[in-house]
């Protein structure tokens, strides 16, 4: 067998950070190639280097043993790439026909010819077993559906390279079952695939081959038949960190802090309940798309909930985002460049906009400009926000890790009860790390509750008490004891079973 | 998900503009018993020609997720240079009509120029060429009045078969326009545009041909509504046409078109244009304060874009990335 697409030596850095390191690795021709590994392994970045949206720093791809260089992804789409994800690239205000024909309909005297689209788009909905009105627009088709478009379109065109990035998230196991059977077919057809996704089972169940990256590297790759499971997780994980961490300064108390139950948001959570105490650590972990922050935007009031009860030191907690704020719930969110600062403001003013109306005097509540700058000073002192003048310096010229702590800090003043602390070490260096860490703790001993959300398990492994597990809109599982089982943490994430 | 079960408040926001048009007959018809004679309706179609042919073009800019500004002061400048050019060649009327056009199409492909190659906001480019094609006007005429041969006139109030040449025009371009949108590759093309560009980019949809189009299209548009209103007055005043963008872009909104792209069609522009003058017609003929007309016209305006805009919410929420089947519960 030859290698439909070849990458050799390939690096691909941000920044001078290699999300993808000279990575060498063959497709074979009419192949199906499993990529899995944790988020940030590099997955999303190396597929997206095969379809043209971003180019590599260096290495090369080859194409049946032809450089292969797409400068865009129209590129790559007409050299026969297709990609099958969850984002669509469908119109929902068009029909399926039209979806199919759009780069090139046939025409009879300058017109579409419908009886012709319509004829030919029967016949590629047949060949993945939908059976419906080609003038259905796709608006109307369910997630599912949606997707067997999105094949019959790649098979259009013709595509010798088909690339499912997690296909089954949004789909229900008869959906799911159906996209299988499609697969099936498509393989018999001699198709090239690469099946990414974090359900292992599927992976291991569709794939010739499987390849393992981490840290953007390949660290495992082999034939399908010797993987399983516990390879899979193996391979994915194995990091070793000592030392990130700082030591707990105190136990967690007894009293519950914030108690959740039966939250429900169609289509997002199901069924989720758990409780927080008095100075504990939570973590929560879940791979992308796993629910995490959606979980967080929800108790914190951003979006709505269908079912479900929470109560914040004994009393239920409603409302908007002010009302939240006010009973004492503090969001850290994970775009902190969009949703938590204002970029272009003075670090001082950036600590104090939730409480900036504390230091409103007289009736017009004019802000007390001493007081304020007393009291930001010290909160940039206690963070150890490395900075200059903040009455001054933009928030926009600190570091990542120094942003951070702004953000930390601006609800710190607010002496919150429950802090929502969504990926809070992302985009930040070690060092900064570790004081983000000694922040969390510290919150925990004056007695606060974290709920510390993350994808990097190690540093909930490092830092929580509890660890609870997200999976699909669900709890996976919950893990107290200590030391932490991390291969059992991983498989309920990626909802497996070890043996 | 199937735009099932979504109730009595999505069957009005799908069909909003004809709720409020049959509201708007209704209640001008109770007020004044002589608003539905044949002739009253046929003034009010007659009337709404000018406005309408250039919602038409508009439409295919705002299924763009574009907008023109510029068409008020094209509908001016496009009849200014064909009537300068018939006095000065000795045209008639026909050839006339298509120079407007023709003009309209060109300072169209101007803002197509400035908006897709060189990547700039088509609210800033529009607003820009609003004064500019006003401004050269002006020039060309010294802010005085532009009268036409008299043969324009006559060609104004002519009629084929009974029926008004402003209205053969303007239902002419709406079905050409009709069938442009729904049956040929360019049309469908501009709703995959609306809709998503990147994915239009994607599915290798020339997009920056699409959009130099429909600017062409709705300057030609506007070109062809000047030329034919002027042809019912005969003359060209310094003032014609100014602010009619808000006219021509209402009268598109109204008939279902959407601010943000991808959604609206050519007969919705007709119903829309038509219904901004039911109002005007009907205000006059129940004897509305003249000073109050203008904030009744913005009432019905308001109500078209917030249900644009409510529709739009409808959209985003249907949107929602979802992470698990929402129907396995």
């Amino acid at each position: 067998m030859t290698a439909l697409l070849a990458f050799e030596e390939l690096t691909k850095a941000w920044f001078g950070v290699p999300a993808v390191a000279d990575l060498t690795l063959a497709v074979p021709e009419g192949a199906t190639l499993g990529l899995i590994g944790e988020n940030g392994a590099g997955k999303s970045t190396l597929m997206n280097v095969v379809g043209g949206v971003t180019p590599p720093t260096s290495g090369r791809m080859l194409w049946r043993g032809a450089p292969y260089a797409p400068r865009s992804a129209a590129e790559a789409t007409a050299r026969g790439v297709a990609f099958i994800h969850q984002e669509l690239n469908l119109f929902a205000n068009l029909s399926i026909a039209e979806n199919l024909f759009v780069d090139g309909f046939p025409t009879r005297f300058g017109l579409i010819d419908r009886a012709a689209t319509a004829e030919r788009t029967r016949a590629m909905c047949a060949r993945v077993g939908l059976d419906l009105d080609p003038a259905t627009p796709v608006g109307e088709l369910s997630p599912g559906e949606r997707q067997l478009v999105e094949i019959a379109k790649a098979l259009h065109r013709e595509a010798d390279l088909i690339i499912f990035d997690e296909p089954t998230t949004s789909l229900t196991p008869r959906e799911t079952a159906r996209l299988f059977e499609v697969i099936a077919r498509l393989k018999a057809e001699g198709r090239t695939l690469i099946y990414i996704s974090h359900i292992l089972g599927d992976v291991a169940r569709l794939s010739d081959r499987i390849a393992v990256l981490r840290d953007g590297r390949l660290v495992d790759e082999g034939a399908a038949a010797a993987f399983d499971v516990g390879r899979m997780i193996r391979s994915m994980i194995g990091r070793d960190l000592a030392g990130m961490y700082p030591p707990r300064s105190r136990p967690p108390g007894e009293a519950v802090v914030f108690e959740a139950r039966g939250l429900d948001q169609p289509g997002v959570l199901a069924d989720v309940g758990f409780s927080i105490r008095a100075g504990e650590i939570l973590g929560l972990f879940g791979l992308m798309g796993s629910g995490r922050s959606e979980l967080a935007r929800a108790i914190f009031g951003l979006d709505p909930l269908a079912d479900g009860t929470m109560t914040l030191a004994g009393r239920p907690l409603a409302g908007g985002p002010g009302a939240r704020i006010a009973a004492g719930l503090a969001f850290v969110t994970e775009n902190r460049r969009e949703e938590g600062l204002l970029l272009e403001s003075p670090v001082a003013e950036n600590l104090s906009l939730v409480v900036a109306r504390g230091f409103g005097r007289g009736p017009f509540g004019v802000i007390d400009a001493e007081a304020h700058a007393v009291a930001t000073e010290r909160a940039k002192t206690e963070l150890g926000v490395r900075a200059g003048a903040i009455a001054v310096q933009p928030v926009k010229a600190l570091s990542g890790g120094n942003q951070q702590k702004v953000v930390i800090g601006k609800w710190l003043m607010r002496q919150p009860k429950l802090f929502l602390l969504d990926e809070p070490t992302r985009g930040v260096d070690v060092g900064a790390k570790f004081e983000i860490y000694a922040l969390a703790d510290r919150m925990a001993a004056a007695g606060d509750a974290v709920l510390f959300i993350s994808s990097e398990l190690e540093e909930l492994i490092g830092m929580c008490d509890r660890i609870l597990v997200m999976s699909r809109g669900e709890i996976a599982g919950e893990f107290a004891e200590s030391p932490f089982r991390r291969e059992a943490i991983l498989a309920a994430a990626f909802r497996e079973t070890v043996a | 998900m199937k735009g099932k079960g979504d109730g009595a408040f999505g069957f009005a926001l799908r069909n909003a503009t004809a709720i409020i048009f049959a509201t708007v007959i209704a209640f001008f018809a109770l007020q004044a018993p002589g608003f539905l004679a044949p002739e009253n309706l046929g003034n009010i179609v007659k009337a709404s020609a000018f406005i309408g042919i250039a919602a038409v073009g508009m439409t295919f800019v705002l299924l763009t997720a574009g907008i023109d500004l510029s068409v008020g002061s094209v509908m001016y400048l496009a009849p200014l240079i064909a009537g300068i050019l018939m006095r000065t060649l000795g045209l008639g009327v026909e050839a006339g009509l298509l120079l407007s056009i023709a003009a309209g199409a060109l300072f169209g492909s101007i803002n197509a120029t400035l908006i897709v190659r060189l990547g700039i906001v088509p609210f800033i480019v529009t607003l820009a060429t609003l004064f500019a094609f006003r401004g050269f006007g002006a020039f060309l005429t010294s802010s005085r009045q532009f009268d036409f041969p008299p043969e324009m006139l006559a060609f104004g109030q002519s009629s084929v078969a009974g029926v008004p040449t402003p209205i053969l025009f303007f239902l002419a371009l709406a079905f050409a326009a009709h069938v442009v949108l729904t049956r040929t590759p360019f049309g469908r093309r501009v709703y995959a545009v609306g809709a998503d560009p990147e994915a239009a980019r994607k599915a290798g949809v020339p997009v920056g041909a699409v959009r130099f189009g429909v600017y062409v299209i709705s300057g030609a548009c506007a070109g062809l509504a000047g030329f034919i209103l002027i042809a019912q007055i005969g003359r060209l005043d310094a003032g014609f046409g100014e602010g009619r963008e808000f006219d021509v872009i209402a009268a598109a909104v109204l008939g279902g078109a959407s601010l943000f792209g991808g959604v609206g069609s050519a007969l919705g522009a007709v119903v829309g244009a038509t219904l901004i003058q039911t109002v005007k017609t009907g205000l006059v003929f129940t004897g509305v304060n003249l000073y109050l007309q203008p904030i009744l016209m913005a009432g019905i305006i308001f109500l078209a874009v917030l249900v644009d805009s409510l529709r739009q919410q409808r959209l985003r929420a249907m949107k929602r990335r979802t992470i698990r089947p929402v129907s396995e519960r």
